[in-house]
């Protein structure tokens, strides 16, 4: 099972309208991942020279604001942090690696959920609804979104195996299905310097994009080649710092819908997740052919 | 005409209202509203009704289908017309995988395209579709009549025991056990029958017909490698 919804805004500023869009969309799709539910949102950019993180910590009642005395005596901070439930987003003035090795050496126990100019990434165990008004998703604006509700099959029920998965700066995945290799493939990502949190089968395919969009590949390169290198079934919906992309495997085991108008493409697991939004009715409504790759850019 | 609104009423309470029908009731038209892709709309109605259903629904609409016709005036989801008995079910629209699934009887037209697994395990039902199949259509078929206007997906007719298939466009490829046979005078009628039956435009000399050769019903070493 599971479900996976995206809605992505083919043009114009981070709008308003996408989190209450996106909290009825994972509302939809309640039954079909009541363990846990997580979204990647791509909200306003972060100024110039800094990646937004969203950092993850073990219990709600983290001393965030020591941390953040902590953080800033470290690197410059232009923009004040922001506070959801377990979750915070930091605005941080160095690069990603930089980061991440000051934050593993001082912190261990926090996690990235999430890093680059853009996105911002939540998750956790419960219902969409909850889950969606723990991180206050609907007042939550920006230019596209994933959603993902998870009935886990591989791997354990907590915050940190929910979806999406980000591995690489603006990227990340939500899947519908399981990978059958991805324990060997995990270890030769290692090899080349990809960060796994998990023994989460999704992450090592957002790891293997990450990999491949470091070498230069793009997205829809990337995505052929995975098509050749992950064996198992699946819907991929992966975001970009201005794009969006699905992928089904060869044998389209894994249901999905997609919806287009001028304004928004959304894609979802299911219709009924889709039939939430305005315009809808009149949409183009199509399902994706098996192993064919579909994706958009913004304008 | 009875209208039900799903915006207002749940799927249960609709289909325990068409369950409930007898032989011979006099409620034997119903439109239903706002079905928002919700799952399992009109399945297991056993009483000769139209059922009209004005958007796209779900999963599993119609299931199980007796003497009932419903119309899906929208896309359906999986599973439409799941293993329909008798009676008809036409979608105006797209239908997803498996549509008439194990179908024992009655009609199915699709106007639009069907997507993968169309007609598995048909047993009996006959399929119009007016646009095109994909992958793995009529898979392990064994009775029944598949007619495909368009084009056909991926390893058609796969395994196949004894159902017929009919394809006016290619074929992208032809599934284990699957050849094509030569169309009979019989054929060409038995076409025509049904797209007339659908109510579907086509001209039944353009079809070619994709049947078993039955080399798959017994296991026989020199085709092992097709099992």
């Amino acid at each position: 099972m599971c479900g996976i919804v995206g809605l992505f805004f083919k043009r114009g500023a981070a709008t308003s309208t996408l989190g209450p869009l996106l909290v009825g969309m994972l509302s939809q799709m309640t039954e079909r991942g009541p363990d846990s539910t997580g979204f990647a949102l791509y909200g306003d950019a972060a100024p110039e020279g800094a990646l937004k993180a969203t950092l993850h910590a073990p219990n709600v009642e983290y001393d965030w604001a020591a941390f953040e005395t902590e953080l800033s005596a470290a690197f410059p901070l232009p923009s004040p942090a922001r506070r959801y439930n377990s979750h915070a987003v930091f605005t941080i003035g160095c690069g990603q690696q930089r980061f991440l090795a000051w934050l593993a050496r001082r912190r261990p126990e926090l996690d990235t959920f999430g890093i680059g100019e853009r996105i911002e990434v939540f998750k956790d165990v419960g219902l969409p609804d909850a889950v969606a008004q723990r991180f206050d998703l609907q007042h939550r604006s920006g230019t596209h979104a994933l959603g993902h509700t998870r009935m886990a099959t591989e791997s354990a029920v907590t915050t940190e195996h929910s979806h999406p998965f980000s591995t690489g700066l603006d990227l990340c995945l939500v899947h519908n299905g399981s990978l059958s290799n991805h324990n060997r493939i995990r270890q030769s990502l290692r090899r080349e310097g990809i960060r796994f949190m998990t023994d989460n089968d999704t992450e090592v395919a957002a790891g293997y994009l990450t990999w491949r969009l470091r070498q230069g590949m793009s997205l829809t390169r990337a995505l052929e080649a995975a098509l050749a290198d992950l064996d198992g079934f699946y819907t991929f919906a992966i975001g970009t710092r201005d794009g969006f992309a699905i992928l089904r495997d060869p044998i389209a085991c894994k249901p999905a819908v997609l919806a287009e108008t001028d304004d928004w493409v959304a894609m979802a697991t299911e219709y009924r997740a889709i039939a939430t939004l305005p315009g809808s009715e009149t949409a183009e409504i199509w399902e994706p052919h098996p192993a064919t790759i579909y994706s958009w850019q913004r304008q | 005409m009875i209208e039900v609104d799903l915006a207002r009423s749940s799927v249960r309470a609709l289909n325990e209202r068409l369950h409930r029908l007898s032989p011979a009731t006099n409620e034997r038209y119903w439109r239903v509203l706002n079905p928002n892709g919700a799952h399992a709309i009109a399945v297991g109605v056993t009483q000769p009704v139209h059922v009209e259903i004005k958007g796209h629904v779900g999963y599993y609409c119609a299931g199980m289908n007796g003497a009932a016709t419903i119309v899906v005036d929208g896309h359906a989801g999986t599973g439409l017309a799941e293993n329909i008995m008798s009676g008809s079910v036409r979608v105006r629209g797209n239908a997803s995988q498996s549509a008439a699934a194990s179908g024992r009887g009655g009609l199915v037209v699709i106007e639009g395209n069907a997507s993968a697994r169309c007609g598995i395990s048909m047993k009996g039902v006959a399929i119009v579709v007016g646009g095109s199949v994909g992958h793995m259509s009529a898979f392990m078929g064994q009775a029944g009549t598949l007619i495909v206007c368009g084009d056909a997906g991926h390893d058609l007719g796969d395994s196949l025991y004894e159902a017929e298939i009919f394809v006016a466009g290619t074929v992208a490829s032809l599934g284990a056990d699957c050849v094509e046979k030569e169309m009979a005078e019989g054929d060409f009628e038995c076409v025509a029958t049904l797209l007339d039956r659908a109510g579907i435009v086509g001209d039944a000399s353009c079809f070619r017909r994709y049947g078993s050769a039955r080399r798959l019903y017994n296991f026989h070493i020199d085709h092992a490698a097709e099992y």
